[in-house]
């Protein structure tokens, strides 16, 4: 019998087999088929893959199933609640904080990590704290933008 | 260098009446559907592809997309074309609301599904809205017509006496006789194909066009539901890990695949050079190829990416003379100041995040590929070349795209993973790991511009003399007016060590790069304002009316550079549009850092669709740009792409983002491209801006704080 771990995905208790050579982000995408996060760049570098663990942003291409065990992942997947959505996703909508939207749930959860440390960062702060995501359509400015909005509205 | 043709929203070839096959048409938009169908055509709007080929010769002669109003009046556009983030989504369904005048909430874009939609060459060239555009501008109009002239008979008046309002046709002055575009058509099947009599609105009537509009694909993004190819799931699914050489020009010889066949669950492929792992779990995958022994022959270029401009220039053969004017001799000899320079750049990535991605399975007798490409059409003839079944049996699937910036034009991902599952006969998933997305794109080639050129005593450009080695024609056009010029465009085969495509504004990076550095170096010289050099030297009303605009909304004030101001200035052309940009960088003079501190972007691209959308796709090009002007550049020696990911390919970053102003020109005349125009001065501008602050000129792009502080050097000398 393989080994088994336990977690908190998205506020639920879930269980799958332990297998070390795994990473989270595949398997969220496969176990769990949370395709919202996405692989960029498999080395952490891009940010496209961020989730939460424990309220903090990590990237979840790095972070291997060993170290979840017990852990609260939180995935965009995870964010709306009732059908309402996140402050941050409506944000980042109202505000066209993306195009191709590939990156966009990676900064939304790294936003969200952010917001969580520090829910009145300065413009420069949400600067600093989104500084390792990539966006490579250049939406950069309509980003902050989206986060000095979704903090002044939570 | 203005087409006039382009810029006509009705095709000269529409008057042809195509004859459809009846057969063709039942495959395409199926029996039985009811409501009315407009099939359209593109005409001759496609000279700007970026391969040079005539693409406009595959084109279907009877159509190559269609608009359906169905009984609920829903309207429907089917097309080719792809959505990758540049927000066509949006801005075309803009665009058939307003003519149609319905709700845009009832405008249904369907796109790029080679099994729904008619034959499209391709997503690029900033073409969606001002080639494909005005077209579907003009079936929308011949649709509204039919719709009138339905109305009419059942409401028994004129169609002079009625008017339309949220898809709802009522008699002027009297509401309470209507009909819905849905009653029109409910029970009917009715065909036209657009003859291009029915006259699109005129600019000024538009309501829709012109308001920024959200985009549409937003919520299903911010909540992760939106789906990429690499998100797609079927029953049996594998993924498919692709043993790679280690270098362009490496051949394979011995593959030793005993080791990787041991782990469980593995299946092997191998077809002559192809040989892969396919697993469940890519990560398996990933370990499993990593177990396989192969060896090479190597066979590389003696080049790399130092000598790589010796390298062009001296494989580069019979130049092409693309434009002429005066003589070369004359141009000299009235010259007070010659001016001679030579410009490089470095071969840039796309390096979009999603990268080329292909789910590929049987369904029927059928292999669907959903892929990440701008051009499912181009895909689907591949696949099935390389398969060697009829086109019929390939149905291509783009769903929502990570980015392409001409990137994804190219879809060998999507061969790839067809031949295996073929082979497998599994439903095989095939995502490029980051490594060999940068090994295997299609990178803005490296290039080398070498000028010469002359002034008059007070400034007027008597002599400009323009070669251009494989950076590609586009933007090489003369944009100042020189009494004697002539520009050649230097170009062969074989000559990089691997693969070369577009990139965004494919050849006009470079060229107005060049261009802008050697119009700044002699107003330097002749000691001139540099916005002041550019206007005396202008007669085009469009760049002279964006420099102008763009130095209000900047505030400049001249002054001859270098002024330490770091203020720098650069205009051009592109995909029908054109841009002037204004900035002000500063530079660390002991580290050779540039920060960027503001741009100020001003654009005349005809009748704007959806003005926030254009500024979004603006601030893209001056974000994006900064990046192949400051870090941006492929390491390699011969075929082997030291660059594998992200952290020695520097993408632009938040720290680095300036205060972006942008101003669109209002204009009253037919849409022109947005998606490309902004990007193509950022090496100028910034070239300039860094002499402005430091007296220091760079020829070569990217500005690294090493070229920077090496050019400084050479100044202080």
């Amino acid at each position: 019998m393989p080994d088994t771990i336990q977690f908190e995905l998205n506020g639920k208790q879930v269980e799958m087999p332990l297998d070390s050579t795994q990473s989270l982000l595949w398997a969220l995408r496969t176990h769990f088929n949370l395709s919202g996060t996405k692989y960029g760049c498999g080395m952490g570098y891009c940010g496209s893959c961020t989730v939460l663990m424990d309220n903090e942003p990590v990237r979840s291409c790095s972070i291997t199933m060993d170290d979840v065990a017990g852990k609260k992942i939180t995935t965009i997947e995870g964010l709306a609640s009732n059908g309402k959505l996140h402050p941050l996703q409506q944000a980042f909508a109202d505000h066209d904080a993306l195009q191709c939207g590939y990156c966009t749930p990676g900064m939304i959860m790294n936003a969200w990590g952010l917001l969580l440390k520090n829910p009145r960062p300065t413009r420069q702060q949400i600067i600093d704290g989104m500084e390792d995501n990539f966006c490579r359509c250049g939406a950069h400015t309509r980003i902050i933008a989206a986060i000095e909005a979704a903090a002044k509205e939570m | 260098m203005n087409d006039k043709e382009e810029n006509t929203g009705h095709p000269k070839d529409s008057n042809k009446k195509p004859a459809i096959k009846r057969r063709k048409f039942i495959q395409i938009v199926g029996g039985g559907v009811a409501g009315l169908y407009v099939f359209f055509r593109l005409g001759k709007h496609f000279h700007l592809w970026a391969d040079g080929s005539d693409p406009e010769a595959k084109l279907p002669s009877d159509f190559n997309a269609y608009l359906h109003i169905a009984e609920d009046g829903t309207v429907s556009c089917l097309t080719g074309k792809i959505e990758m983030g540049q927000g066509i989504i949006t801005s075309l369904a803009q665009m058939l609301a307003d003519e149609l005048d319905v709700p845009i909430d009832k405008v249904k874009m369907v796109m790029g599904d080679t099994g729904l939609c008619p034959y499209d060459q391709g997503t690029w060239g900033s073409l969606s809205t001002r080639a494909f555009g005005p077209v579907m501008l003009a079936a929308a109009a011949e649709a509204r017509t039919e719709l009138l002239s339905l109305a009419a008979g059942y409401l028994k008046r004129t169609s002079g006496e009625l008017a339309v309002k949220d898809g709802v046709v009522f008699v002027k002055n009297k509401e309470s006789e209507k009909v819905s575009y849905g009653q029109l058509t409910r029970g009917k099947r009715i065909e036209k194909f657009m003859d291009g009599k029915a006259k699109a609105k005129d600019f000024s009537e538009y309501k829709v066009m012109g308001k920024s509009f959200n985009r549409r694909d937003a919520i299903a993004k911010v909540t992760g539901e939106a789906m990429y190819s690499g998100d797609f799931r079927v029953p049996g699914m594998v993924y498919a890990k692709i043993l790679r050489p280690p270098s362009h020009g490496a051949t394979l010889v011995k593959a030793d695949t005993s080791e990787a066949a041991k782990m469980e669950g593995i299946s092997l492929v191998r077809d002559k050079d192809l040989v892969a792992v396919l697993h469940e779990n890519p990560e398996k995958a990933e370990l499993a190829l990593a177990k396989i022994k192969a060896e090479y022959t190597f066979n590389e270029m003696k080049v790399d990416d130092k000598t790589i401009f010796n390298h062009l220039v001296s494989s580069s053969a019979n130049g092409e003379e693309t434009d002429s004017k005066g003589d070369i001799p004359s141009g000299k000899n009235q010259s007070a100041f010659l001016f001679e320079s030579e410009f490089y750049n470095s071969y840039v990535a796309h390096a979009a995040i999603e990268p080329h991605t292909a789910l590929a399975y049987t369904e029927g007798d059928k292999m669907v590929v959903r892929a990440s490409t701008q051009s499912p059409f181009g895909a689907r003839e591949s696949i099935a070349g390389d398969l060697g079944i009829p086109l019929e049996k390939v149905h291509v699937i783009p769903p929502f795209i990570g980015g392409g910036f001409g990137g994804k034009g190219e879809y060998y991902q999507a061969i790839e993973a067809a031949r295996l599952a073929k082979l497998s006969r599994k439903p095989v998933m095939l995502q490029y790991s980051r490594k060999e997305e940068f090994f295997y794109d299609t990178f803005r080639p490296a290039a080398v511009v070498k000028i010469t050129s002359g002034t008059g005593k007070e400034g007027n450009i008597s002599l400009w003399d323009y070669k251009e080695y494989f950076a590609g024609s586009r933007g090489s056009e003369p944009l100042y007016e020189a009494a004697n010029q002539r520009i050649t465009s230097y170009d062969a085969d074989n000559v990089h060590p691997f693969g070369t495509g577009a990139w965004r504004a494919p050849g006009n990076n470079t060229n107005t790069f060049a261009r802008e550095s050697q119009i700044d170096i002699m107003a330097s010289k002749i000691g001139m304002d540099p916005l002041e050099f550019r206007l005396k030297n202008l007669k085009n009303e469009q760049v002279i009316a964006v420099l102008k605009a763009v130095a209000d909304l900047f505030g400049w004030s001249p002054k001859k550079a270098p002024s330490g101001r770091g203020f720098g200035i650069a205009c051009g052309f592109d995909a029908g549009s054109y841009v002037a940009h204004m900035a002000e960088v500063k530079v660390d003079t002991t580290t050779g850092q540039v920060q960027v501190l503001r741009v100020a972007c001003a654009q005349d691209m005809g009748f704007c669709v959806n003005p926030e959308g254009a500024k979004i796709q603006m601030e893209g090009c001056i974000t994006m740009g900064l990046g192949y002007v400051l870090t941006e550049e492929v390491e390699f020696t011969g075929g082997d792409i030291k660059t594998a990911n992200f952290g020695t390919y520097k993408l632009p970053r938040f720290s680095w983002l300036p205060k972006i102003d942008t101003l669109i020109l209002d204009r009253k005349v037919a849409p022109q491209g947005g998606g490309e125009p902004a990007i193509i001065c950022m090496g100028g501008l910034i070239a300039n801006a860094i002499f402005d602050a430091t007296g220091a000129r760079i020829y070569q792009l990217p500005m690294t704080p090493e070229r920077v502080l090496e050019a400084m050097a050479k100044n202080n000398r």
